[in-house]
């Protein structure tokens, strides 16, 4: 071994060589501008680039590739929400991510392990009833779970009838599933700057040009660009980013904390969450417990932990699993969810002739990258808004139409 | 914890606070179509920045504003909602029947 690895060190095969040219000097011109490079805008620049042969594309990036809430979200992948809208593209997303290693040919550690959520009272079974009514009705595997087979699958959980919330039945949904969140971006990433595509890291947007209704050009920190379309990609600065378009969102940015512990060996295979006790835990492949899902009780910019968050995450995750009052925490951190009013997101046309919104990703943007990257990319190309992201248009508060998904995670916690 | 000033019964642990939603002015009501009442209820400034906002204290239901920093979290100051609110809102004239189709 050692000496594979001396061998290893003297070929040309080291150092390895990076995953894609980072772009050097910006171009006066591009046909499609995208701002922000996390999932989502790599994933849009990816599918322009391979299946719609537009590769004039750059990508804007005021940090570095990934390192938003693409960098800070709990790898989560389901589709058991409640719309038939959401659920018909969150299953979509789902399909996407279970490819998605083969289609980079770059391994995004996709795990489908399973995602239980808890019920603690009469009221939770009903409406695990109807989700997993709605879910299979829509293809997704989703079923009840009573207790026993609850303790069977996780051994571990606290099944006790004398905690606080005892646990009374579940929803089990056999297609929840995780993946490696970063190498999601960089195979996107590395997909798309392989076909042309320019990722400008550092590059900040400060002002947006707009002629009679239409975008013209956007103004960097590292000077103007002229360009055909652009496509906002920007997460919890969805509403920063729109107002310099003149567009207003129903938008309120919270953060979101999540924390892990230390690495331990493997012991929990599902995904859990409690929308009662506000928590959910998974173990990673690294075996870290992953302790999601605080939000701040009020709006802001800021993603700093606080010793509030810890504490209830902490009591909450010590209910299901007593076992990790052993556990020593690694690390707590947060991200700035862009949450609207009805749990849903806000892709496709905007006031702006061919400026196109994607926003409003609260807390589930992850597990909607592949899906998005297909949809807004085919948008931007036919310039036809997909069926699937119809009902997530900015026009439906104008109508109200909303589309109320009480199956997001931050909907319930 | 972090402490928030209530001008009613002073500094107090945020926690026995409800957060209220962004100040943002009453469009007049008679004269706002569906689309003005939309962006008035659905849409928000969500400004990076110092922003003004309602905040509400549990315990003794005591409404107020308070100026704060959504980048650095601090609270500027909180202030009685009688200092923007000091005129009588009439909704009687208001809602004549030519205005409430």
């Amino acid at each position: 071994m050692p000496f594979g690895l001396l061998k290893y060190g003297l070929s040309n095969d080291y150092p390895a060589k990076h995953h894609f040219t980072p772009a050097t000097e910006l171009k006066k011109h591009y046909d499609v501008v995208i701002i922000g490079g996390g999932g989502h805008g790599t994933a849009i620049a990816y599918n322009l680039a391979k299946y719609h042969g537009i590769t004039n594309v750059a990508i804007l990036e005021k940090a570095y590739l990934g390192g938003g809430n693409t960098a800070r979200n709990t790898a989560v992948i389901r589709s058991n929400y409640l719309t038939e809208a959401g659920v018909k593209f969150y299953s979509e997303s789902v399909k996407l991510f279970n490819n998605l290693s083969n289609e980079f040919n770059y391994n995004v550690m996709m795990e489908n392990r399973g995602q239980l959520t808890l019920a603690h009272s009469d009221a939770a079974i009903r409406s695990f009833r109807w989700r997993a009514e709605v879910n299979q009705h829509l293809g997704v595997r989703s079923e009840l779970m009573d207790r026993q087979t609850i303790a069977e699958l996780v051994p571990n959980l606290n099944m006790s009838e004398d905690s606080r919330f005892p646990i009374m039945g579940g929803l089990w949904h056999a297609d929840g599933a995780t993946a490696r969140h970063d190498a999601v971006a960089w195979g996107y990433a590395k997909g798309a700057c392989d076909r042309g595509v320019e990722l400008h890291q550092l590059t900040e947007v400060e002002d947006i040009e707009i002629t009679q209704g239409r975008v013209t050009a956007v103004k960097t920190n590292r000077g103007r660009v002229e360009c055909g379309a652009v496509v906002q990609a920007v997460a919890g600065a969805s509403s920063v980013v729109a107002k310099k378009a003149g567009i207003p969102l129903p938008i309120h940015c919270y953060p979101l904390q999540a924390m892990v512990t230390q690495p331990y060996k493997p012991i929990l295979t599902p995904h859990v969450s409690s929308p009662q006790v506000h928590v959910y835990v998974h173990q990673t492949s690294r075996g870290e417990f992953v302790i999601g899902g605080g939000s701040d009780p009020y709006p802001l910019y800021n993603t700093r932990a606080t010793l509030d968050q810890r504490e209830t995450l902490s009591a909450a995750a010590l209910e299901l699993f007593p076992f990790l009052a052993q556990a020593r925490l690694l690390r707590q951190w947060a991200g700035t969810t862009d949450m609207t009013p009805d749990y849903s997101p806000i892709m496709g046309l905007s006031p702006v002739e061919n400026y196109y919104l994607d926003a409003g990703w609260g807390t589930w943007g992850f597990k909607a990258t592949p899906i998005c990257g297909v949809t807004m990319a085919e948008l931007v190309a036919t310039k036809k808004v997909p069926d699937l992201i119809k009902p997530f248009e900015l026009e439906r508060f104008y109508r109200f139409e909303q589309i109320n998904e009480a199956g997001a995670t931050a909907a319930s916690h | 914890m972090k402490l928030l000033t209530c001008p009613l019964n002073g500094p107090r642990n945020i926690s026995e606070f409800t957060y209220g939603g962004e100040y943002h002015p009453m469009p007049d009501p008679v004269h706002t179509d569906s689309r003005q009442w939309a962006e008035h209820v659905f849409f928000h400034d969500n400004a990076a920045g110092v922003v003004t906002e309602w905040w509400c204290h549990n315990a003794s239901s005591f409404w107020f504003l308070a100026e704060r920093n959504t980048i650095s979290d601090e609270v500027i100051r909180t202030f009685e909602a009688s200092e923007i609110f000091n005129q009588r809102i009439d909704f009687i004239a208001a809602s004549t029947p030519e205005g409430s189709s």
